[in-house]
């Protein structure tokens, strides 16, 4: 027990890392997921494909093999990134096809009939995706995204140590590897990850419970 | 929601904006690409001799054991995952309250922690526990702590879904406990449950790729080995990315057949969340 009271410090600052970077990913997850989505429900066909083509792609990559084609391709296009933008950046890319994709399933919950009744009292589409489509899908979406999220904290250890960030899982792969007490390092990384995972899970329960309606 | 009931056919001027802007949007997509594709050949990473290794049969061979080696570790793992998730879901569902708080511990917390630090203490804790699995079985033991906590809730979800006459009538007619499980709620709810197992599975064969951090030599520990040897990790990886891109592709798709086929729920009074497909709820997990 003693490794963890000496590192503690070591164990706090991880944790803030994985925290900012799955609060930074995330936001560019759902920046790239509404684009997605939206591409995916547009008039044009050829932006259709593209929001498919995508999450395809991020549904058949695994996301190691993701980080490793970005670290090393990126700096052979004239692209250098320091590492942490580097995994917010594929976190983002990665979890935004996710995103895209429980938003277009949310999108489909909604009846096709409040679309034509928006569209009946005159709505464009713009106003009837923001006005009347998304708000109903964003009510049934509050369970997946809040997965989302928590997935992406567990992610966020495959990226770092992809990247060697220094975050919660990477410091405690060093400090597993160097300290000769990789039991006590990994079951204190373990419990960490509980401590940032476990209030999420119940408060997106709470927050689905919540929000939720029966059609 | 399809896309008709958003939007009215285009008039002529709709139909002109639309070719526009699909011009337009062609135009950037090939300008990308072509800049992307431009960059890369700048730095030579399109030469022959780049990729002359993968004109040798015998790099191909390297290939294709580690991606045997990658279905290996997914099909010990799928199997001892089901099994075990489908004890863990009795578990949680057993009136007995200690093996109840148990399985509902294990549960949610091999569900909330990274599936790489479950591998990577197999790897680097077990052995001092006297414990020594080697690359294998460590990979097998991440794979199946995290994914046994999640098949768990799958089956969980699928045997509280099933209406709560089937068992009440298997009671009536004087089944035991364990046969209406038996006969009358596991097969109904394994059922319904396929789309999402089958999903849950492919993330399962797409997260054996972690086991190239331990150093169990799957397909993507053998590209990185081929790049290095090579001295051109970029186009050894490329390849190792297509074979996932491509098998994962093919499953997602059978995947989504399965899905197709799935009994349609009833839907009144459902949460509106029971309505989302399989794929959603991959995406959610």
């Amino acid at each position: 027990m003693d490794v963890i009271a000496d590192n503690l410090d070591s164990y706090l600052g991880g944790i803030a890392v994985t925290l900012w970077l799955s609060v930074l990913s995330f936001l560019l997850a759902v920046v790239i997921g509404v684009v997605v989505a939206t591409f995916r429900v547009s008039p044009l066909r050829l932006l259709r494909t593209l929001g498919s083509v995508y999450v395809e792609v991020f549904f058949s990559l695994p996301l190691l093999v993701w980080a490793l084609l970005f670290f090393f391709g990126l700096p052979k296009v004239g692209l250098t990134y320091p590492p942490f933008t580097s995994a917010v950046i594929v976190l983002g890319t990665f979890t935004g096809a996710l995103v895209g994709e429980a938003l277009r399933s949310g999108i489909n919950t909604v009846p096709p009939g409040q679309g034509e009744a928006a569209r009946a009292v005159g709505l464009r589409f713009w106003q009837v995706l923001s006005l009347v489509v998304l708000p109903q899908a964003l009510r049934t979406m509050i369970g997946p995204l809040g997965s989302i999220l928590l997935a992406l904290v567990r992610n966020s250890a495959v990226a770092a140590i992809a990247m060697s960030v220094d975050d919660l899982m990477w410091r405690s792969d060093q400090l597993a590897t160097s300290t000769a007490h990789p039991v006590e390092v990994l079951t204190g990384t373990f419990v960490a990850y509980l401590i940032l995972t476990v209030p999420g899970t119940w408060l997106v329960n709470a927050l689905a419970r919540r929000y939720r309606f029966t059609r | 929601m399809t896309l008709a009931s958003f939007l009215d056919p285009p008039g002529p001027r709709g139909r002109r904006r639309q070719r526009v802007a699909t011009v337009v949007t062609a135009v950037v997509v090939v300008a990308v690409a072509v800049i992307a594709v431009r960059r890369l050949a700048e730095q030579g990473q399109l030469d022959g001799d780049r990729w002359d290794v993968f004109a040798q049969r015998s790099v191909w061979m390297f290939y294709l054991r580690g991606f045997a080696r990658t279905l290996q570790a997914g099909a010990v793992g799928g199997v001892l995952s089901l099994t075990l998730g489908l004890g863990l879901a009795f578990g949680r569902l057993a009136r007995g309250r200690p093996v109840r708080w148990v399985a509902t511990a294990y549960i949610e917390a091999f569900r909330a922690v990274p599936l790489v630090l479950l591998m990577f203490f197999a790897f680097l804790g077990l052995p001092r526990l006297g414990l020594d699995l080697g690359p294998f079985w460590s990979v097998v033991a991440g794979l199946t702590g995290y994914n046994s906590a999640v098949f768990a809730e799958i089956f969980r979800a699928g045997i509280l879904a099933l209406p709560a006459g089937q068992t009440e009538a298997a009671d009536a007619i004087g089944l035991r406990y364990w046969q209406s499980m038996r006969f009358v709620v596991v097969p109904q709810a394994t059922r319904a449950m396929v789309p999402a197992i089958a999903s849950q599975l492919i993330v399962l064969l797409k997260d054996t790729s972690l086991g190239a951090l331990v150093s169990y030599e799957e397909l993507l520990r053998r590209a990185q080995i081929t790049g290095e040897f090579a001295r051109s990790p970029l186009q050894a990886l490329a390849v190792a990315a297509l074979f996932f891109a491509v098998v994962i592709f093919a499953l997602n798709h059978l995947a989504r057949r399965l899905e197709r086929h799935r009994p349609a729920p009833v839907r009144d009074g459902l949460p509106a969340e029971a309505l989302l497909p399989a794929a959603a709820a991959q995406a959610s997990r």
